[in-house]
């Protein structure tokens, strides 16, 4: 499979996802600049971790204006699959393309550690692999994961099953304890209404080798890897 | 605005003294203006030209077949790893910056180092600080101590950089004088080695990165007085203020022109600037250099010449490009969308010469001006507090009664509690290189195809390393006996290397200090450097580079002397790379060394954590290091390690062998939250007449707490006296608390109450 791999000004997770996709999974991924205007031959967009513009004025507000963007909003609109990781969630909420918004953490500092998270549904080409009940074990790293949004939306999000990962403990309870962020109902994850644009705030790309402490994180990218084969997502070139 | 006059105030306001003035005015042939004045200013501070400290940095051990750039040739040293790949690192200090606006301070001593090393031509791949601070029970140290953190999150965070390790300690003699000692790692190929020297006579020198500013005016200046009320607020213009997302751009866009080859020569503006960068950059080539500062980017309206040459506004790069090769330079700092200026060439004058529309402005040999700054041997006289140090005896400290206590209290003082409160403000994961994250001995990262620079052949893959590093320094110790401690502080770091499965490479070290007019101060300085070079030699840890931070004292007196040590290694396997924490329940506990040194008169509890908190001591000849037996120590360490017997090693240290087993009890973090316990029975009943205290607590050198499968222990014990190193079994892993049997008394706790004083000390001191 062919992935791109967003490159906007100060991401700083672009190789890492590139490191895993070609060399852990075995699959073509290039950097993709942000003033690119075409996606390409590209099966699948990645839009990595990083501070995009500094973070400055709002994280993602700024990427989302990239030429680049335009080009993932028609792939998208068309089916193509999207995952958004950390910062690559946080534009894809500025973008529209995900409800909702990615605040302050409730503790007002960055926090990098592991956290256990914990499929919601197994129906998404990002979660399809991942075995039932199985809690992965995955490290975040962002000052502004908490993921927020309005009743509604969060009724709407739980009633057409879009919210993909969960914050819990080693269990897989959904404890206070175990939400590193404050995000409502323990959000780690989700996708769009039509399934094919996802975000999530912890960072599968660092635990997909043993040698890293953890490799569970390739369940994330081997779900994705499964949907494109078995052409469960639309190929949007 | 004309200049003005230069009067022997305006002299001393410069920090310099009318014997340095009288060499400037031999070297010029004339009275220097303000602009020259003030480039040789911060041109002969401490900072930037060592004039104090550089006969001392010459007994450093700096050679090794290993060291491909050495120290002083450059803006970092660079170390060959193997198979055409090399490592360059150093550790700078931005104390003054950090006392005075913590946050801004420590960001910028971050993105400084980082320069340092990209300009190497090598990509970034780690960072590792060492911080100190009064105590947490004053709110200016909390204030201080949480805007560093956060100075420090903010810009490596935001650049890429994984922060991997670090020590944090804290003592009532850096109260208002923080210390913030920030170091950076980067990896390149042996031929992809920058050099900072303005080479080929007409080639062009060109500006990069944001416009100059009028923040960080003559800020290495600042660095080198001492630290007033009155000089913190009059110099808080010379704190920078730093944009980690320019300098990744910048970073970003650098890498990718040195890939060109167009690049003759590149310099970071950093200590003093555009001043520094030119006049080095020259000096180093033998050539001249010519620029015009009307070209130089500028952010505020009507900067003097003295403002731009003397800016330490952040992320700037000085880059020689061959002739004839500017459209690279224009088309690669376009795509990033970085300013850009051509403001002058190299010449064949010998001379800095600086322009400013048309008008020469100054005018001096660059080499007189980089490499001829004045050296001072200062006097030296041995510290009045030495005698009664050497005096104190144990004849008045009771031995413990309450040893489970004294655990607890040494567990919970921030200085040995855990640093999560620290290092999970800091992304220390991104790269995907951590396999030993903070919480363990050293930091171990993966070196891997991405950690190099790109090259214009986009070679492929290479072989896969493994780097471990630490920083240490029990400033304490070297207080109570500069050379002997200062040989600890070396010994501890590549302690810390061996118990991680790693060989040292090289070390670089941040000589932090008070007024080295002080004869005193003096002193201190010159005993610490002769036992930091003694042990460099003994561990073949050749010093590669570093710096000197000196003035470091409030109106309240001088810290206490800390030369910071940072130790590199490498780890040649995978399977060689250990953490601290026991693994498996039923393992037996081994200690290597001996358990007390029986010829220390105060048994290892000189200056130790113990004496410190329980009995509010800071006093006693503190343990010495026999570099011999430690080396024997090393040496066998990692044999047992190659060998594959070696489930966990953690290094005795600041609390001595209580606190080191309930670390290797409660410091395994699975995740947010959910440690990992695994509790301990231990016999020390066969080490006969000691005192309780002193078996537990005290710090004697050279000891390393092993487990290993019950099976292999008899091996294990073998081996060792082979290798000739004292060892011997304490007990074995299980259960859920830590369980001590000795014949002055016994020890038991449970392990979630040790985890929680531990883990959760500074939040609890910060909340």
């Amino acid at each position: 499979m062919n992935f791109a791999v967003l490159q906007f000004p100060a991401s700083n997770c672009d190789q890492d996802a590139v490191h895993v996709l070609r060399n852990v999974l075995g699959h073509s991924a290039r950097l993709l600049w942000h003033k690119e205007t075409s996606l390409g031959n590209a099966d699948a967009v990645i839009v990595p971790g990083g501070f995009s513009y500094g973070d400055y004025l709002r994280t993602g507000a700024i990427a989302r204006f990239s030429p680049v963007m335009q080009a993932v909003q028609a792939f998208a609109a068309k089916g193509g699959p999207v995952l958004g990781i950390c910062n690559g969630f946080q534009i894809l909420c500025e973008a529209g393309l995900l409800p909702g918004a990615l605040i302050r953490n409730r503790s007002l500092q960055f926090r990098c550690e592991h956290v256990f998270v914990k499929a919601a549904t197994a129906n998404s080409p990002f979660t399809s692999q991942i075995p039932d009940g199985k809690v992965l074990r995955i490290p975040i790293a962002h000052g502004e994961g908490c993921y927020f949004a309005d009743a509604e939306t969060i009724a709407r999000l739980k009633a057409q099953n879009q919210i993909l990962w969960q914050y819990a403990d080693a269990q897989g309870e959904l404890t206070d304890v175990a939400n590193p962020n404050g995000s409502v109902e323990n959000i780690a994850g989700i996708c769009n209404e039509s399934r094919n644009v996802a975000g999530l705030m912890p960072h599968p790309e660092r635990a997909s080798e043993g040698l890293l402490g953890s490799a569970d994180g390739r369940l994330i990218f081997e779900s994705l890897i499964h949907a494109l084969e078995s052409k469960s997502v639309a190929k949007a070139a | 605005m004309s200049d003005p006059a230069i009067t022997p105030a305006l002299i001393k306001q410069h920090g310099l003294t009318p014997e340095e003035y009288e060499r400037i005015q031999g070297i010029l042939g004339r009275e220097p203006n303000y602009t020259e004045l003030g480039i040789f200013s911060v041109m002969w501070s401490e900072h930037c030209s060592y004039k104090n400290s550089r006969p001392l940095l010459k007994t450093f051990p700096t050679k090794s077949p290993k060291i491909l750039v050495g120290a002083g040739e450059e803006n970092a040293g660079i170390i060959d790893i193997g198979d055409g790949l090399a490592i360059a690192f150093k550790i700078e200090s931005h104390n003054h910056p950090s006392a005075v606006e913590p946050f801004q301070g420590a960001a910028t001593g971050v993105g400084g180092i980082i320069r340092d090393i990209f300009t190497m031509g090598a990509r970034p791949v780690c960072s590792i600080d060492s911080l100190r601070f009064g105590e947490l029970t004053s709110p200016e140290v909390r204030r201080l101590f949480s805007g560093v953190v956060a100075g420090i999150a903010h810009y490596g965070n935001c650049f890429g950089i994984p922060t991997v390790a670090g020590e944090v300690y804290f003592d009532k003699s850096y109260e208002g004088n923080p210390l913030v000692n920030a170091f950076c790692l980067g990896v390149l190929r042996h031929e992809q080695i920058a050099r900072g020297a303005a080479k080929g006579i007409g080639n062009p020198v060109f500006y990069v990165g944001p416009a100059t500013g009028r923040d960080g005016l003559a800020g290495a200046a600042f660095a080198s007085q001492d630290l007033t009320e009155e000089s913190a607020e009059q110099q808080r213009g010379a704190v920078q203020v730093g944009d980690p997302f320019m300098e990744k751009l910048v970073m970003e866009a650098c890498l990718e022109l040195l890939a060109t080859d167009a690049v003759a020569g590149i310099q970071d503006m950093g200590a003093a600037g555009l001043t520094c960068s030119t006049c080095e950059t020259a000096a180093r080539a033998g050539t001249g250099i010519e620029i015009d500062l009307a070209k130089v980017p500028q952010r505020a309206p009507n900067m003097t010449p003295y403002e731009i040459m003397l800016s330490e506004s952040q992320e700037r790069m000085l880059i020689i490009v061959h002739k004839g090769r500017e459209a690279e330079v224009k088309r690669i700092f376009d795509k990033w969308d970085l300013p850009w200026a051509e403001v002058g060439t190299v010449t064949d004058t010998g001379r800095m010469m600086v322009k400013n529309r048309g008008e020469l402005v100054a005018d001096i040999p660059a080499k007189k001006l980089a490499d001829e700054a004045p050296i001072y041997q200062r006097e030296a006289r041995e510290p009045e507090y030495l005698k009664a140090v050497r005096a104190f005896t144990l004849a008045g400290v009771a031995d413990t009664q309450d040893a489970a206590g004294n655990l607890k209290t040494l567990l919970g003082w921030p200085t040995i509690a855990s640093k999560n409160w620290v290092y999970r403000q800091y992304d220390h994961m991104v790269r995907d290189g951590s396999v030993v994250c903070p919480g363990s001995d050293a930091a171990v990262i993966r070196i891997k195809a991405d950690s190099l620079p790109q090259d214009g052949e986009g070679k492929s893959a290479t072989v896969d390393k493994y780097i471990a590093m630490k920083v240490d320094c029990n400033a304490v110790y070297v207080y109570l006996d500069p050379y002997e401690g200062a040989k600890t502080v070396v010994a501890e770091a590549a302690r810390n290397l061996a118990c991680s499965g790693a060989t040292p490479l090289g070390s670089t070290d941040n000589l932090n200090y008070g007024n080295p007019h002080n004869p005193e101060i003096f002193w201190q300085l010159r005993e610490s450097v002769r036992g930091l070079a003694e042990a460099c030699r003994a561990f073949n840890a050749p010093v590669t580079g570093g710096n000197v931070s000196l003035y470091n004292q409030n109106p309240n007196g001088p810290i206490d002397p800390t030369p910071t040590v940072a130790m590199v290694g490498l780890i040649d396997k995978l399977e060689h790379v250990t953490t601290q924490w026991f693994k498996d329940e039923g393992d037996a506990i081994l200690l290597l060394g001996d358990v007390v040194d029986r010829n220390d008169p105060m048994l290892g509890l000189g200056g130790s954590a113990y004496l410190q908190r329980v009995h509010a001591l800071k006093t006693g000849t503190p343990p010495r290091c026999d570099l011999d037996r430690e080396k024997e120590l090393h040496l066998a360490l990692r044999s047992l390690i190659y060998s594959g017997v070696v489930k966990s090693a953690h290094d005795c240290s600041d609390g001595g062998l209580a606190v080191a087993l309930a670390e290797c009890c409660i410091s395994q973090q699975i995740a947010r939250e959910t440690p990992r316990l695994l509790g301990a029975e231990i016999d020390l009943s066969a080490f006969t007449g000691v005192r309780l205290d002193a078996l537990l607590f005290g710090e004697t050198q050279s000891r390393v707490v092993i487990s290993v499968s019950a099976v292999q222990a008899a091996k294990v014990l073998a081996q060792a006296k082979i290798l000739g190193v004292p060892a011997a079994v304490l007990g074995k892993t299980g259960g859920t608390a830590l369980n001590i049997k000795a014949n002055e008394g016994t020890l038991s706790c449970d392990l979630r109450e040790l985890h929680d004083l531990w883990w959760n000390a500074i939040a609890r001191a910060m909340a």
